[in-house]
């Protein structure tokens, strides 16, 4: 492990009265540096909180926000959730499937782009919303939507899935 | 126009409430320093008791009792807050988190310091990235002010708060799931008994409640128990935010005294349905209640009158559907949520869950039989009741209540081979 993992994975067992509640933490935050859950980051974790790597990737596996395989730089998590699908998600899930390229659960060819439909996001007051890089977009159209992706291509490259 | 004076909303989208400043000159913390040096943790706890508040996190459990669980042995306790909001249709949560943080840590500290714990947890949904922002942000300032951390306003009193983030799994707002995650594993629900006040996180006694619960208790606190308890139903009282989305002119939080119709929710808080459309049904509680219709509208909306119709007040998750909906469509999308979200314990949840989704699934494709019909009216008595947890049982009360009221539009998805409602999912201009 790196020091500088060693080190904040230290910080993260810190917090609570036991180490594995770290654990969850800690590969949040290995995410966030190489993109997605490594192995080496499952053998780091299982280091820091005591227990094997098989049980880090059972216990990785169980969380849909912890992406064990390279998944994008930009992650495109789409609503599909009875309030959205009242207002239109289905079209707009169509259209973005189709600007994108890519279906469900797919990452585009040049790594960049990942799109998946995820249910309520809780926010079915502004529907049909999507999240890219957990950052919320609300009322979205295919124009707005548009709008988002030239944006998303001029920006400087942020981590897909911030720790904190 | 609707008229109640918003409690727990109140100040929202006028002022920025989580500036610690704005939060304190418009009264903020003034409960907490009345509490700290005027109150001991059992007068806390007896007007709890008194206001007859039921958590509003989705079970309604009167939440001066579930307190009162907490056996008197001298071991660690925890507070746990429940801030993994993911019933579909419900929203109100994440906008307290992110508008008004300090009226929760407030609620948070005085209900911690009524149970006695020393030690809190806040488990935030992992999707909720800026809300914890946020939240760590509001925090810092309220420990720099000494609103929690050691011996908090010159008490004996300390209190650590430590924010948790989930990563991702509709199961971890089930509080024993939830304990099970913050200790570090795979978020699948404990056998009860024993029941958290006994042997909670880490073994130890604990209460997990929900935000909008402890934010109420700073203001029962502040106006007293009979205030908050005169407010709608006897048994059923005091405010709630309803969060109301799908078919109305203006879907968004409402806090609504409990008790009023459903007609006045979706007719006067919500602006009413849209231009032109007639009402189909609605979801009182999230997608784990069953679907009311037109002759129920009204209905009060409280967490008995509610049961009373077999459906639920549930997290306050209101869903209007309105003739342009296909309730096939609305069955097959809430099926698919139950499947996706089926932590795989129990046979019944894990596989009946799949079975319907994916019945349903062929029946909005047109290529359902009537021996799907057939099992989708029989098969709630083998899903529903079978399972660990209240996952499970949430599965079919929607489709069962929109297959008995619309056998017709079910059936014409299997004898046209399609869907028989042109414009299933009209996009609202
Ligand atoms: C499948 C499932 C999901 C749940 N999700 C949540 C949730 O997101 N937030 C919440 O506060 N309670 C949720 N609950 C209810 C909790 O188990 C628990 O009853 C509640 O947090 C207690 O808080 P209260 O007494 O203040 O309502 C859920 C229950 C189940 C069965
Ligand atoms: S009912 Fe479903 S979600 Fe609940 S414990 Fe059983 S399998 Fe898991
Ligand atoms: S249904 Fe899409 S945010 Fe709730």
């Amino acid at each position: 492990m790196t020091p500088e993992r060693l080190a904040r994975g230290h910080e993260l067992v810190a917090r609570y009265p036991r180490p594995q509640s770290a654990l969850v933490p800690f590969l949040q935050y290995c995410q966030e540096q190489d993109g997605y859950v490594t192995l080496q980051a499952m053998r780091d974790a299982a280091e820091l909180v005591g227990i094997t790597p098989g049980e880090v990737e059972s216990i990785a596996s169980f969380y849909t926000l912890l992406f064990k395989a390279p998944a994008g730089k930009h992650i495109v998590q789409v609503c599909r959730t009875l309030s959205c699908m009242l207002r239109g998600a289905e079209d707009l899930q169509a259209y973005i499937k189709r600007r994108l390229g890519i279906g469900h659960l797919e990452t585009s060819a040049d790594g960049q782009y990942y799109y998946e439909e995820v249910e309520c996001l809780a926010a079915c007051d502004r529907a049909p919303c999507l999240q890219h890089n957990l950052e919320y977009h609300y009322d979205v159209t295919p124009a707005s939507f548009d709008k988002l992706l030239d944006s998303w291509q001029a920006s400087a490259p942020a981590p897909a899935m911030p720790a904190e | 126009m609707a008229t109640f004076e918003p409690v727990i909303m109140k100040g929202i989208g006028e002022s920025d409430l989580a500036d610690i400043d704005v939060y304190e000159r418009g009264g903020g913390f003034s409960v907490l320093r009345k509490v700290m040096s005027d109150m001991t943790p059992d007068a806390v706890a007896a007007v709890v008791t008194e206001s007859n508040l039921r958590g509003r996190g989705g079970a309604g459990f009167p939440t001066g009792r579930k307190w009162s669980f907490l056996p008197k042995d001298g071991r660690p306790r925890y507070l746990v807050c429940n801030c993994d909001e993911a019933e579909p249709g419900t929203f109100k949560d994440r906008m307290l988190l992110e508008k008004t943080p300090l009226q929760l840590i407030e609620g948070l500290v005085i209900s911690a310091y009524a149970m006695g714990a020393k030690q809190a947890y806040i488990y935030i949904r992992g999707e909720f990235l800026e809300g914890s922002r946020i939240f760590r942000r509001a925090l810092a300032a309220a420990q720099s002010r000494n609103y929690l951390g050691d011996r908090i306003l010159g008490s004996d009193f300390s209190l650590d708060l430590v924010v948790h983030r989930g990563a991702g799994a509709y199961i971890c707002g089930e509080e024993t799931a939830q304990l099970e995650s913050i200790e570090g594993r795979r978020g699948e629900p404990r056998l009860k008994p024993p029941f958290p006040a006994v042997a909670g996180l880490y073994g130890m006694p604990t209460v997990v409640n929900n935000v909008e619960t402890l934010c109420y208790v700073k203001h029962i606190i502040e106006r007293g128990a009979q205030w908050f308890a005169k407010i709608g139903p006897e048994k059923s009282p005091g405010p709630k935010i309803m969060s109301v989305s799908g078919h109305v002119r203006q879907p968004g939080n409402y806090e609504i005294p409990l008790g009023i119709p459903a007609r006045e929710l979706i007719d006067e808080y919500a602006g009413g349905l849209l231009p032109g459309r007639k009402l189909k049904a609605f979801q009182p509680g999230g997608a784990s209640s069953a679907a009311l219709f037109e002759e129920d509208l009204d209905v009060g909306i409280d967490f008995d009158s509610l049961a009373a119709k077999r459906t639920m007040l549930g997290s306050g998750g209101f869903v209007v559907m309105d003739d342009t909906a296909c309730m096939v469509n609305c069955a097959r999308t809430l099926t698919r949520f139950f499947e996706h979200e089926s932590c795989g314990q129990c046979t019944p949840c894990r596989e009946g869950g799949q079975w319907v989704a994916r019945m349903v699934a062929r029946l909005e494709a047109g290529e359902g039989s009537q021996e799907d019909l057939r099992v989708l009216n029989v098969i709630n008595n083998t899903i529903t009741g079978t399972n660990l947890c209240p996952l499970g049982d949430s599965i079919m009360p929607f489709l069962s209540s929109v297959l008995k009221r619309f056998p017709d539009e079910f059936a014409a998805h299997v004898a046209h081979g399609a869907c028989p409602i042109k414009d299933v999912t009209a996009v609202v201009a």
